[in-house]
């Protein structure tokens, strides 16, 4: 099968029936098909050895980027083995933008770009800013921001990644029919991808401006606190989360401090979803 | 036409990419991707009028070999800052050799780990310079992986920088010292020219020799369609002075690699139409008809097709690195190894 997400096509293709129809399934808001396009990445999931397509079956992946340690993947667990092909195609292979590990989310095509470690909230954070408090999801994983002048981002608005006790969160809010299958005993505990709303999926070709950056840390009980990042500061944390601004040599640089020096970047710490979303907010309200 | 056959039919004649479907693109680009030539394609569909994702795809790979091409010649000057001081000859070797001389493999080429051979009774003190300037060999010291490449191999196990991880192969011939055949590498830097920036590159002979070498007798033919396109490239180029073929000849005579040369020749010949004398390139074999399987031998994913041949290929691989004896002895300590590294595992899962 073939599958747009936001600029890049991926020809997508398993000996496992079951595994390609859940992802067509997850995935039925986004273009499929296009037969005739020039396609950006292939990802395979294969069996780990021929017995395994029929014993224990597992995965492994077979793509035009790959890392020579990959772990093999519980066939039961497909969705996350396709996840991960597809994010080292664009982590690996995907040179025309900055790859940042950052959430986004746009208002008025204007973006708030959400950077922080695994486990931080952001995934949590961008599920809110779009499913509660009416943003335009742009990404909950990799924003793509561009060389050219302007730094704009471009939406990558896969399903969000949503784990553990974030998932009740988000239950509590949007409809059953908008989250994929609940997938028990993962590397990262329980995983449940959560569609985006479709408007943000049919606007994935219309770029957004960013203009507010933010590091979220949400630990349970904190009281809520904002602290604006030094230029230094952002530019090292977006540095080291980019998977590619480095390899892109002069031209990411340039355009990371650009950002950087147009937009400012703040921690911000709480303790429930609540308080993230008005520290959200009430920063925007400060750069409008 | 298989996408690999593809692949170098669009090599030797560019102007075919303003002739492809979206499918063939599809499949060219795989085996481009696979075969490490998409910045060459990038570079060679210049001007041409192609689709425009194809466009957007060629010059992203054009794009990134050029800012590699930027780190390895920073790579190759701060090399030559840590050496200069012994005052010994260094010898680019490969990629670094081609981007060095601006060659004509060079435009959009990948080039990765720097590759350089020193006189063999300087190799500790070359070794010691690289680590005060701050490159520490990846194989910890009296480990059998570090022997392994100290006693057998033509190169020290690789040394890589502390902080900007670049790889140094620090050679001191141009095969395994337990190969059928052994190459004089002092004839090599006798010969040795030298460039602008401090570090030599080999004659257009022995250079030619060496990338002949390393396709036909050390490994499988990985990346081979690369390696050739190497090949076919500096022949092109070299055959334009007026001695190169002679030589060629009596370089390869010298350093008993005429069986090399010719399987190379022949090689690209087929592949890329490769001119040279007849003489030089000799009678295809049973090695020619599976390496031609294995380089034709990739789907439109860019996945092998012919694994019987490839395997051979493998074998015979292993086969001209070292004499059986060793081979086996060699294969056993690594098997041993993996067992012990396994059983460690185990038991750290277990606590």
């Amino acid at each position: 099968m073939r599958l747009r997400i936001g600029p890049a096509i991926f020809d997508i293709r398993s000996p496992f029936g079951g595994a390609i129809a859940s992802l067509r399934h997850l995935y039925r808001d986004y273009p499929q098909g296009m037969p005739d396009e020039i396609y950006d990445f292939t990802v395979a999931a294969l069996p780990t050895t021929p017995w395994r397509r029929w014993f224990r079956p597992s995965i492994r992946l077979q793509a035009d980027f790959t890392v020579e340690e990959a772990v093999p993947v519980a066939l039961r667990h497909a969705l996350l083995a396709f996840e991960m092909g597809v994010n080292m195609q664009m982590a690996l292979g995907y040179r025309r933008d900055i790859i940042l590990h950052a959430a986004s989310a746009a208002r008025d095509d204007r973006a708030v770009v959400i950077v922080g470690d695994s486990g931080s909230g952001k995934s949590t954070l961008s599920a809110l800013l779009s499913w509660s408090a009416g943003w335009r999801h742009c990404g909950d994983e990799l924003a793509l921001i561009g060389l050219a002048g302007d730094y704009s981002l471009t939406p990558y608005p896969r399903p969000i990644g949503l784990k553990n006790q974030s998932i009740p969160v988000m239950r509590e809010r949007v409809s059953a029919d908008r989250f994929g299958p609940r997938l028990e005993g993962t590397m990262k505990g329980t995983v449940q991808h959560l569609l985006p709303p479709v408007d943000a999926i049919q606007a994935m070709d219309r770029p957004a401006r960013p203009a507010l950056i933010v590091s979220p840390h949400f630990t349970a009980g904190a009281s809520p606190e904002i602290r604006r990042m030094t230029q230094s500061e952002a530019y090292l944390r977006l540095s080291v989360a980019s998977t590619n601004q480095l390899t892109l040599g002069e031209p990411g640089f340039d355009a990371l401090i650009r950002l950087i020096r147009s937009v400012p970047a703040y921690d911000i710490t709480y303790g429930t979803s609540e308080e993230g979303l008005q520290l959200v907010e009430k920063l925007w309200g400060d750069v409008e | 036409m298989t996408p690999s056959t593809l692949l170098h039919s669009v090599l030797r004649e560019p102007q075919r990419m303003e002739r492809l479907t979206a499918e063939q693109w599809n499949a060219l680009i795989r085996v481009a991707r696979v075969e490490m030539l998409m910045g060459t394609i990038g570079m060679l569909s210049t001007g041409m009028h192609v689709p425009d994702k194809a466009r957007l795809l060629l010059d992203e790979a054009a794009a990134i070999a050029s800012v590699r091409q930027n780190a390895a010649r920073y790579e190759v000057q701060r090399m030559v800052e840590a050496l200069t001081p012994t005052g010994m000859p260094v010898i680019l070797m490969k990629g670094s050799a081609y981007l060095m001389a601006d060659l004509p493999p060079c435009p959009g080429r990948n080039i990765g780990d720097l590759d350089i051979m020193v006189p063999f009774d300087r190799l500790s003190e070359a070794e010691a310079a690289l680590k005060r300037h701050g490159w520490q060999s990846i194989k910890a010291k009296g480990t059998y992986d570090d022997s392994y490449y100290r006693e057998w191999m033509h190169e020290l196990p690789p040394l890589a920088h502390e902080t900007r991880g670049g790889v140094i192969d620090l050679h001191h011939t141009i095969l395994p010292r337990t190969a059928r055949l052994t190459p004089r590498p002092e004839r090599m830097l006798a010969n040795a020219i030298p460039t602008n920036c401090g570090a030599y590159i080999m004659a257009p002979a022995e250079m030619l020799l060496h990338s002949a070498t390393h396709l036909a007798y050390d490994g499988d033919l990985q990346g081979g369609a690369r390696n050739l396109w190497d090949i076919d490239r500096l022949v092109r180029h070299f055959a334009e002075q007026p001695d190169f073929w002679d030589d060629l000849k009596s370089a390869a005579t010298a350093h008993e690699l005429t069986s090399p040369l010719a399987r190379a020749l022949r090689l690209s010949h087929r592949l890329y139409g490769t001119p040279s004398p007849a003489a030089l390139r000799g009678k295809p074999d049973l090695i020619d008809r599976l390496a031609l399987r294995k380089l034709r031998g990739h789907d439109r994913y860019g996945a092998p097709t012919t694994p019987i041949s490839n395997f051979i290929l493998f074998l015979r691989g292993h086969w001209l690195r070292m004499p059986l004896p060793m081979l086996t002895r060699h294969l056993l300590t690594k098997w041993r190894a993996r067992r012990a590294e396994a059983r460690q595992a185990g038991r750290e899962n277990d606590q």
